[in-house]
């Protein structure tokens, strides 16, 4: 009896070995036909980008057809005041909006909300940015940061409210009861033990949604939609990197391409950055958190 | 008359989830600095009895309460009465050690301070420290008070979740299965310091431990599918219990 037993054992568990090589192989070389492409984006970008790249570039207005140099000066900082703009908008409503659905999210309300934060998650992004253009730059008859903004908002805050929800359901109910036995009142509970426990996640989705909307350049053509000068006022047009690579990118010189494939890499380089420090914020904070 | 040594008192309290009544006409009194232990077998419904008593079961979907409950002659669940207000006054510990997540140590002792607005840094450091203290963990974590909460080990969570609820003084504690989750080292711990704490606050303790009701209770009740079958002085429940069912349980016929 023992030694046929000690075969079959024996015969399972190399028939196991085998299959779990086999997928393990299988699993390495979905991995790697994901990677793989990524990695050849990324060469080419930076070959093409980085010769590109200079002081000029990030200090110098655009130059007139013909002219060397120049750079895209103005449409860095006019990123900056999109998504700053984007950010201030969607940012509070996706917070609270997540923060409503896990905590009081169970009503036909929240149903509905939820429904529509779903859709809104795949609404495809130009047709966010002609709603913005019919519903603000039509009736103030001007292309305008707030407008611009105000789409790149509507793009980030769903996405903020599922990852804040999200998070927050991780923190488990025990955590807010022993909130409410000591006499703290349900909303400061939530405020300053829930939220404030899921405080690293939730940075993470936020991060995450600024890094989505920083590369947006279909929600911006018809609402921010661009220039050449520094940027003035909100209420003007203002330029930005995506849009700004777009209109290099199918113009015929070649001097502008090369700038397009500068401002690709940048904007690369960047939403690459806010990626890493999203997720290393997520990783540093581990190991002390048993939930 | 008004008997001050009456703490709660409890009339015909039933408490349940929809349709199902899991706690069905509870009445008993607790005295000042009473120690009472509940015991009875998982399910009968000691946890839900418990939190209807700091206004916690009513948070949970489905839950309803009927009845009476006074504490120090207050009715908890008169119209109009705010369970915030009731839960500052009776303190709960858990089973399972549960302190806030991202807080740090002396944060958790303070939260219930803090939180409710009492901001003054040289009143509250001195509570953490008198309540660290009175929850014998000062010693160990007088260094590292700006360490994670969750850093601790499991026993010393716990004292850590007793003492942030000593921080707000109740005057009564509940407390389910505060043990249960911890080591024998751990639970010594505990236990000696709740016959401390007993001697200024009044404690309810539910415990799957007989040894444990026995060793540090002086009153002890026995729950059975949702009805108090018998409440009396310790000893005379363990040794000679008035009911033949609080006797097959004890000697451990079921449960
Ligand atoms: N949220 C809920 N909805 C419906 N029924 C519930 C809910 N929570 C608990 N119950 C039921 O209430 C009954 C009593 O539960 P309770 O937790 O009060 O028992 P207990 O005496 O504390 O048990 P244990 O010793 O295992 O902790 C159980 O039968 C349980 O199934
Ligand atoms: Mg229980």
């Amino acid at each position: 009896m023992k030694p046929r037993h000690s075969y079959l054992m024996l015969e399972l568990s190399t028939e196991r070995k085998i299959r779990n090589w086999a997928a393990l192989i299988i699993i390495s070389v979905m991995a790697i036909s994901a990677i793989v492409p990524l990695f050849f984006v990324f060469v080419h970008v930076i070959k093409s980008g980085l010769p590109a790249l200079n002081w000029a570039f990030f200090t110098s207005l655009p130059t007139p057809v013909g002219q060397p140099g120049g750079g895209m000066a103005n449409s860095l900082w006019g990123s900056l005041i999109l998504v700053t703009l984007g950010s201030i908008i969607g940012i509070p409503i996706g917070v609270f909006g997540g923060v409503f659905l896990s905590e009081y999210g169970k009503g036909k309300i929240a149903f509905i909300m939820r429904f529509v934060v779903d859709l809104l998650t795949s609404v495809p992004s130009i047709v966010v940015g002609l709603y913005i253009y019919s519903v603000v730059v039509v009736p103030t008859k001007t292309f305008s940061a707030y407008a611009g903004g105000l789409a790149l908002s509507i793009l980030m805050f769903p996405f903020v409210v599922k990852t804040t929800e999200e998070v927050l359901r991780l923190i488990p109910q025990h955590i807010r009861e022993a909130g409410l036995a000591l006499g703290i009142p349900r909303w400061r509970v939530i405020l300053s033990i829930v939220l404030k426990g899921a405080l690293p996640s939730v940075t993470t989705g936020i991060m995450l949604g600024i890094a989505r909307i920083a590369g947006e350049t279909a929600p911006l053509l018809f609402t921010a939609f661009g220039n050449r000068f520094w940027p003035h006022g909100l209420g003007e047009p203002m330029p930005s990197l995506p849009v700004q690579i777009y209109s290099y990118a199918i113009s015929p010189f070649d001097e502008w391409h090369n700038q397009a494939w500068a401002g690709a890499f940048l904007l690369m380089t960047m939403v690459f950055c806010f990626n890493l420090v999203a997720r290393l914020l997520i990783f540093r904070d581990k190991p002390s958190q048993t939930l | 008359m008004i008997n001050k040594d009456l703490v709660l008192s409890i009339k015909e309290l039933r408490a349940g989830f929809g349709n199902a009544e899991i706690v069905k006409g509870v009445s008993m009194d607790i005295h000042r600095k009473d120690l009472v232990a509940l015991i009875g077998p998982s399910g009968c419904g000691k946890s839900t009895f418990l939190r209807c008593l700091n206004r916690l079961h009513e948070e949970t979907e489905g839950a309803w309460v009927k009845g009476k409950a006074e504490l120090f002659q207050q009715d908890l669940y008169e119209r109009g009465t705010d369970p915030v207000e009731i839960r500052a006054k009776i303190g709960m510990v858990f089973q399972k050690p549960n302190p806030f997540p991202s807080m740090s140590i002396f944060d958790n002792v303070a939260a219930g301070l803090t939180i409710r607005g009492i901001k003054k840094r040289s009143y509250v450091a001195d509570v953490v420290e008198y309540c660290l203290k009175q929850a014998a963990l000062w010693e160990e974590v007088k260094d590292k008070l700006k360490a994670p909460g969750t850093s601790l080990s499991g026993g010393q969570q716990q004292r850590l979740c007793i003492a942030r609820t000593l921080a707000i003084s109740p005057p009564v504690i509940l407390m389910d299965e505060p043990t249960s989750a911890l080591d024998p080292i751990s639970t010594a711990k505990i236990e000696e310091l709740i016959m401390e704490l007993r001697k200024q606050v009044t404690i309810i303790i539910v415990t799957h431990n007989m040894q444990q009701a026995a060793r540090i209770s002086d009153k002890t009740a026995f729950f059975l599918l949702g009805e108090l079958i018998e409440f009396g002085a310790t000893a005379e429940v363990f040794t000679k219990p008035q009911e033949k069912k609080t006797e097959s349980y004890i000697t451990g016929r079921f449960g």
